[in-house]
């Protein structure tokens, strides 16, 4: 206890000086000339708005991820002191000046400069060396692609950093446990895990696909676990409960605070209101709550009442009425019963207010002390302009003739009875808030692609253009990256094959322990990009390559893996790992030479015709070149 | 560990349990070549119910139920030798027309809709023919769970589960596919299973024998719909299962591996593939004539068609100007003026004038030839005016352009002015009718002419609209090609050269196929069928009769033995993790335990378990319209594993076997089908609701519909 009356306290600090020197070179990758350009680029016009309504606390619900993503980079404007005034209507819209550019850019591009230490420490946790996690974090710093994304205001680089972040903790953890169980690192690394996977799905639900991985890699582990007879079955189950508190639920109920954060941020009434509930609405401050505030709970008899269509489907929209009468014939011939037309109106109208009335009594005041209105209940619902009752009758509606018609009921004094009792039924589910928001874009985009475009990289984004001189911004990958990514999934691919069938017939080309790093490498890598990359075929939504970027950084981590197996157990001679590393250092210059090449279009230097011509290396790509004379 | 410590209390009662099932069925050898009597009078009887049960009351609706009006309809056009066109391969329908023809149906009832009576026409042949197949699942099954299981009462609980499964029943009467393709289905498990068994004698006349049946039954049911997919991964993942098993054993020569690898892909690659080609050289060769589905097809395909305006017709080979032709977007869609829409069917006003931008070319000009990026100028005949684009936007698809007809008596402006380039060729080259794919490009404003596929409103006469499309991409909506072609200065070729080869017509059949597949989305505010229904039995499809008056039959599954089914599935998910579990960690059992606990319960069940879980999952990730029959492949499997269960719970765990006695199995099924059997045989009268139904209180969910 009292230890350090006896020994002198000793911090002996170790400094790995190449990951250090690694992160700072990320950091200036990334960060260098942030606020270039001055503009709105690509997407951020569709972040901005929810960054925007973050700082004037306004109500939405974005249909197409969860918020956590769009917190944080409100977080980079609310430090900043972003005001939220700004108008995002245009890509290459000026920024004004009260716009922080460089605060709202700097979580994603800090977020992308962290890729890369983390890069090199699953590297080195996956149990390979120093000098394939030093090419892994150098591959992932030279990706023109992922610098691209991380240098605006966008949500991937954020998504790629929390889904590195899981993994590096999985291995942390999973590497401790053979002789540390449940010692303190265990369960940081542990929770870690869950936490960044919750992250990961909280920012874009595509993080679900990694989490979805590791909790498949975590099952298989803990299979085989189960096998290990040394374990006792208490201490089994410990196992499986802390991994089931960290992994299950530690992310669900982290997932839903980030729900509960985005819900007590924003109070103030919005242009997205009305897709939730009226109860919902009320909620908030301004918009409907003014309506509501103050009046009764409950209903009684004689209330005067809106009633709001709970579904909201395609429109939320009120039971209205008006003093127009249904046509006596309809287009297609059929009759009507030309009374007062009833429809559902989208608007809020005095037209919209009704009165509840009990068929027993004649007047409309409310009785003191007041009737409430029941389940079960019988009653009559008057219009509260026209004052006519709510009426059905067998008569087809006007253009679902399976329905009977509804209208107001006006006493024409022939054969036809009113039918104006209603029953009220309480439905004792509450209404779910459903989103009705348009989608995002058409299924068609200028820029959009199909999946099997991004392997080859085949396409490209046109992030900004400068007005006048050449200058532009491509999300455009390191074409010796993308395809070296390709060739080693390949080899990593057909010489799995080739061992396992070998292994079969009982012949082992490799040491069992190289085996077993291989194999797991694979899992991490392989099946990141395959989960990352292949659910992509089953979906509808419009696709563009930065969906594509998480299982490239999956992809690029293969390649040291592979070429240092290649190194350490296919080059037998000395000569030929000499050959070997020569050829290496040559692919490696031509990463950077392919760097270099694209990085006026990555970091939006200017480019005269010529440059952007020789610049265009496949016909498929738009690179924006300007006609002469024009 | 609570599986561990059941596995532990288990081996005293078990042994007594197991040596008393040993004695009980005295000649069980499995291996015995001869079944002996008893099972072969339980396979007749099997046999004999279920071709009972199915044949029952047959003819009855004399009227078209459901979708027979589809295939009926399909039946007849092999009758015909129609064209037509089907988003399923033509196995199925072609057996339906040959069940018809060899009935003496002769091809002239037109099953226009659900409902009409089929008078004097013979109709029986079709429904029998399905009914027959419909009959041959339940032995099948039995077949199956017999070698599996090894025991009696197990595939006998299966036969009576789906002879008495009222679902089965309504589905096997009818002029419909699915009986088809379940038999194939079935006669696939049912092969593999056997050749499995035949592995101790493997390249025996019995081992060839089932493996190329296996083959020949997944074509079968390829070839019937292509969710016989599902089939072809069980038996390829058996089989890849199987071929890691032999490469394992080290006793074997590479040699004898490789000889069991290429007997595999023979029997159950080249074999289906083959005859699955087969059946589509037999679908092409009997529908020789022109009919409703030569639209879907391109121009080259058509002309082998007798009846259609391109058969047997010679037309000039190169275009020249001036011409007349008849543009068609690549594939399936002509275009109509004015307003410019795309038009499903031939007429007059597709036709066309090529004139070159500069100048008008009378009649008396001599030929000059349309070459790859020339600039043109495309007169609409009927109307003389010009096909013109401008930067406003289109009616429906607000992103592209609008395409419009312009100018009067061929004179307009520069937005009329279009480059015509050709696929995949170079400047200069010369334009051939029907083989070359042409894209035209607006001049102005660089965009490309395509169809985008949506039918206008009323105004557009439900027509296909026609856009200038900005975004410059590669898709086959923006490639058309010249098919009518009228110049009287050109020499005529016959179109006889232009006949393309039986690969392109299969991939381009299947081309079509799949993208109408995809084209089956549910409307806006349809409310389809959900994959979650389907187990519990949720919800039934009405084949016939609405109303009390009418003949009523409703597809509904016999609720006692579904959600037996269901409750048996969720228990042997409990009990296969558990055993697995428990041998994982090495609980004591006598090593005669634990081999028939992984055979049983692993090997055995999990094979049934995949096969349902193969047939029902990837209904999930479909956007098309589902409709509860898709589950009835499903549904067999997990009958099986239901019938599986009963050995089981009678060699091994007393609690479970406990449960299931209190379920009776055997008694409930019939009895449940005798009160649910109105709704597949058919009734007349009230609806449930009303009290003096046969079906009065029967309904026991408020979604069943009758």
């Amino acid at each position: 206890m009292l230890g350090f009356l006896k020994n002198p306290v000793v911090v002996t600090a170790e400094i790995n000086l190449s990951l250090v020197a690694l992160t700072v070179m990320g950091l200036m990758s990334r960060l260098w000339g942030l606020s270039y350009p001055r503009a709105v680029v690509f997407d951020e016009v569709y972040y901005g708005q929810f960054v925007s309504l973050y700082m004037k606390r306004i109500f939405f619900v974005d249909d197409s991820g969860p918020p956590l993503g769009h917190m944080l980079l409100a977080l980079g404007g609310y430090l900043g002191g972003f005001d939220g005034n700004f108008l995002w209507n245009r890509i290459g819209a000026e920024y004004s000046m009260n716009v922080p550019v460089c605060s709202l850019r700097f979580l994603p591009a800090l977020a992308g400069a962290l890729c890369i230490p983390l890069a090199y420490q699953i590297l080195v946790e996956l149990h390979f060396s120093h000098c394939a996690a030093l090419g892994a974090a150098l591959l992932i710093l030279l990706e023109n692609s992922l610098i691209t994304q991380s240098r605006f205001m966008l949500l991937e680089s954020i998504l790629i950093f929390f889904i590195l972040l899981a993994v590096l903790s999985y291995l942390k953890f999973y590497n401790l446990q053979r002789h540390s169980s449940f010692s303190g690192r265990w369960c940081f690394w542990l929770l870690l895990t869950g936490v960044a996977c919750s992250c990961a799905v909280g920012v874009k639900y595509m993080g679900l696909f990694t989490y979805m991985l590791l909790l498949a890699i975590a099952g298989l582990h803990f299979w085989h676990m189960l096998g290990d007879r040394t374990l006792s079955n208490v201490s089994l189950v410990c196992h499986f409960l802390a991994r089931g508190l960290a992994l299950l639920v530690i992310p669900v109920a982290m997932y839903l605070s980030f729900f509960y954060v985005h819900l007590a941020l924003l109070y103030r009434s919005g242009p997205h209101d009305q897709i939730m509930t009226s109860a919902f609405q009320a909620s908030l401050e301004g918009g409907l709550a003014r309506i509501t505030q103050g009046q009764p709970l409950e209903v009684a008899y004689g209330s005067q009442i809106t009633l709001r269509n709970v579904l909201g489907k395609p429109m939320q929209c009120w039971l209205h009425s008006h003093t127009n009468t249904y046509p006596i014939r309809y287009e297609n011939g059929r009759g009507s019963s030309h009374q007062q037309q009833v429809t559902c109106y989208p608007f809020k109208d005095v037209n919209n207010w009704w009165i509840v009335k009990d068929p027993g009594m004649q007047q409309l005041v409310v009785s003191n002390p007041p009737r409430p209105v029941r389940h079960g209940h019988i009653v009559q619902l008057v219009h509260g302009i026209t004052t006519r009752y709510l009426n059905t009758h067998d008569v087809a509606a006007p253009l679902s003739p399976h329905s009977q018609e509804v209208s107001c009921y006006i006493d024409y004094n022939i054969s036809m009875p009113a039918q104006n009792l209603w029953r009220v039924k309480k439905s004792e589910s509450a209404g779910r808030p459903v989103s009705i928001l348009p989608p995002r874009s058409d299924t068609e985009h200028k820029y959009s692609s199909s999946a099997l475009d991004w392997i080859t990289m085949d396409t490209n984004i046109a992030y900004w253009l400068h007005p006048t001189s050449g200058a532009q911004i491509h999300l455009l990958g390191n074409v010796c990256t993308w395809a070296s990514a390709n060739v080693a999934a390949v080899v990593y691919t057909c010489l799995s094959l080739w061992y396992l069938i070998r292994r079969r017939r009982k012949i082992y080309d490799i040491p069992e322990d190289a085996w077993q790093l291989w194999v797991s490498a694979g899992q991490i890598c392989v099946g990141g990009w395959v989960v990352n990359y292949l659910p992509f075929f089953l979906m509808e939504k419009t696709l563009f390559l930065y969906h594509y970027l998480p299982a490239l950084t999956f992809q690029i981590l293969l390649i040291p893996i592979v070429l240092q197996h290649l190194s350490d157990h296919l080059c037998r001679s000395l000569l030929s790992k000499s050959m070997f590393s020569a050829l290496v250092v040559a692919w490696f210059s031509s990463v950077c030479f392919a760097y270099r090449t694209f990085s006026p279009v990555t970091y939006g230097e200017p480019l005269s015709v010529a440059e952007l011509k020789d610049l265009r290396w496949k016909d498929s790509w738009n690179i924006l070149i300007r006609k002469q004379g024009r | 560990m609570p599986a561990a410590g059941g596995g532990r209390a288990g081996p005293g009662p078990l042994r007594q349990r197991g040596t008393r099932r040993l004695q009980g069925t005295p000649p069980a050898s499995p291996l015995s070549p001869r079944p002996p009597a008893g099972r072969r009078a339980a396979l007749g009887l099997v046999t004999l119910l279920s071709f009972a049960s199915r044949f029952h009351r047959l003819p009855e609706p004399p009227h078209v139920c459901w979708d027979e009006t589809h295939f009926g309809k399909m039946g007849s056009y092999y009758i015909n030798r129609t064209f037509f066109f089907d988003v399923h391969p033509p196995l199925g329908k072609m057996l339906i027309g040959l069940a018809g023809y060899l009935s003496g149906y002769d091809g002239t009832f037109p099953f226009q809709k659900p409902g009409d009576r089929y008078e004097q026409h013979n109709y029986m042949g079709m429904r029998g023919f399905c009914a027959f197949l419909g009959s041959c699942l339940v032995p099948f099954a039995y077949l199956t769970v017999l070698e599996l299981s090894k025991s009696l009462p197990a595939a006998l609980l299966t036969a009576f589960i789906l002879i008495f499964d009222t679902g089965c029943i309504t589905l096997s009467q009818y002029i419909l596919l699915d009986p088809i393709l379940m038999f194939f289905l079935m006669g696939a498990v049912l092969s593999m299973v056997k050749c499995n068994s035949c592995a101790d004698r493997p390249f025996s006349a019995s081992w060839w024998l089932w493996l190329s049946l296996t083959g020949v039954n997944l074509a079968g049911a390829m070839g019937v719909k292509f969710v016989g997919l599902f089939v072809v991964l069980l038996v390829g993942l058996n089989t890849i299962n199987d071929l890691w098993d032999l490469l394992g054993n080290l006793n074997l020569s590479l040699v004898t591996f490789g000889k069991h690898f290429l007997a595999r892909v023979l029997c159950l690659i080249l074999l289906p593939l083959t005859l699955y080609m087969a059946m589509f050289a037999v679908h092409f060769a009997v529908l020789n004539k022109s009919g409703p589905g030569d639209g879907f097809f391109s121009s080259a395909f058509q002309s082998q068609l007798i009846g259609n305006n391109l058969h047997n017709v010679s037309i000039p080979e190169q275009d020249g100007y001036p011409l007349s032709c008849h543009c068609d977007p690549y594939p399936g869609g002509l275009c109509r003026g004015e307003g410019i829409y795309t038009y499903l069917h031939k007429d007059l006003n597709n036709l066309w004038i090529i004139k070159k931008h500069d100048s008008d070319a009378d009649s008396s000009s001599p030929v000059e030839f349309v070459r790859h990026g020339d600039i043109i100028r495309l007169e609409h005949k009927e109307t003389s005016r010009n096909l013109h684009s401008h930067q406003h936007e289109a009616p429906l698809t607000r992103k592209h352009f609008q395409v419009t007809g312009y100018g009067i008596n061929g004179t307009g402006d520069s937005n009329d002015f279009w480059r015509i380039e050709v696929v995949g060729r170079r400047a200069g080259r010369l334009i051939k009718v029907l083989r070359s794919k042409i894209r035209l490009t607006h001049v102005a404003t660089g965009c490309i002419l395509g169809s985008s596929g949506k039918t206008l409103p009323k105004w557009g006469w439900e027509q296909v609209e026609v856009t200038c499309t900005p975004y410059v991409k590669e898709t086959p909506n923006s490639l058309w090609n010249f098919e009518d072609h009228i110049n009287p200065k050109l020499p005529n070729i016959s179109l006889d050269v232009l006949k393309p080869s039986f690969v392109e017509i299969l991939l381009e059949s299947h081309m079509v196929m799949i993208r109408g597949n995809s084209g089956l989305k549910p409307k806006d505010n349809e409310v389809t069928s959900k994959p979650w229904h389907w187990p519990i039995n949720y919800q039934g499809l009405r084949f016939s009769g609405v109303n009390e008056t009418d003949y009523r039959v409703y597809l509904l599954g016999n609720p006692v033995v579904w959600w037996l089914n269901l409750f048996t599935i969720g228990l042997y998910l409990l009990i296969a993790i558990s055993t697995a579990v428990a041998l994982k960690r090495g609980v004591q059992l006598t090593s005669e335990h634990k081999g028939e606990l992984s055979r049983v319960v692993l090997c055995g069940g999990g094979q049934v378990a995949l096969g349902w879980l193969l047939h029902y999952l990837p209904f999930f990730m479909m956007g098309r319209v589902l409709y509860f029959h898709h589950y009835f492949p499903a549904m067999l499997f997990s009958s099986m594993l239901t019938g599986k269960y009963w050995m089981l719970g009678e060699a091994t765990w007393k609690i479970a076997r406990g449960a299931f006695q209190i379920l009776d199995g055997h008694f409930n099924s019939s009895r449940s089908f005798y009160l649910f059997h109105p709704l597949s045989y058919g009734m007349i009268g009230p609806m449930a609701s009303d009290p003096s139904s046969p079906m009065a209180g029967l309904r026991w969910m408020d979604s069943w519909e009758f």
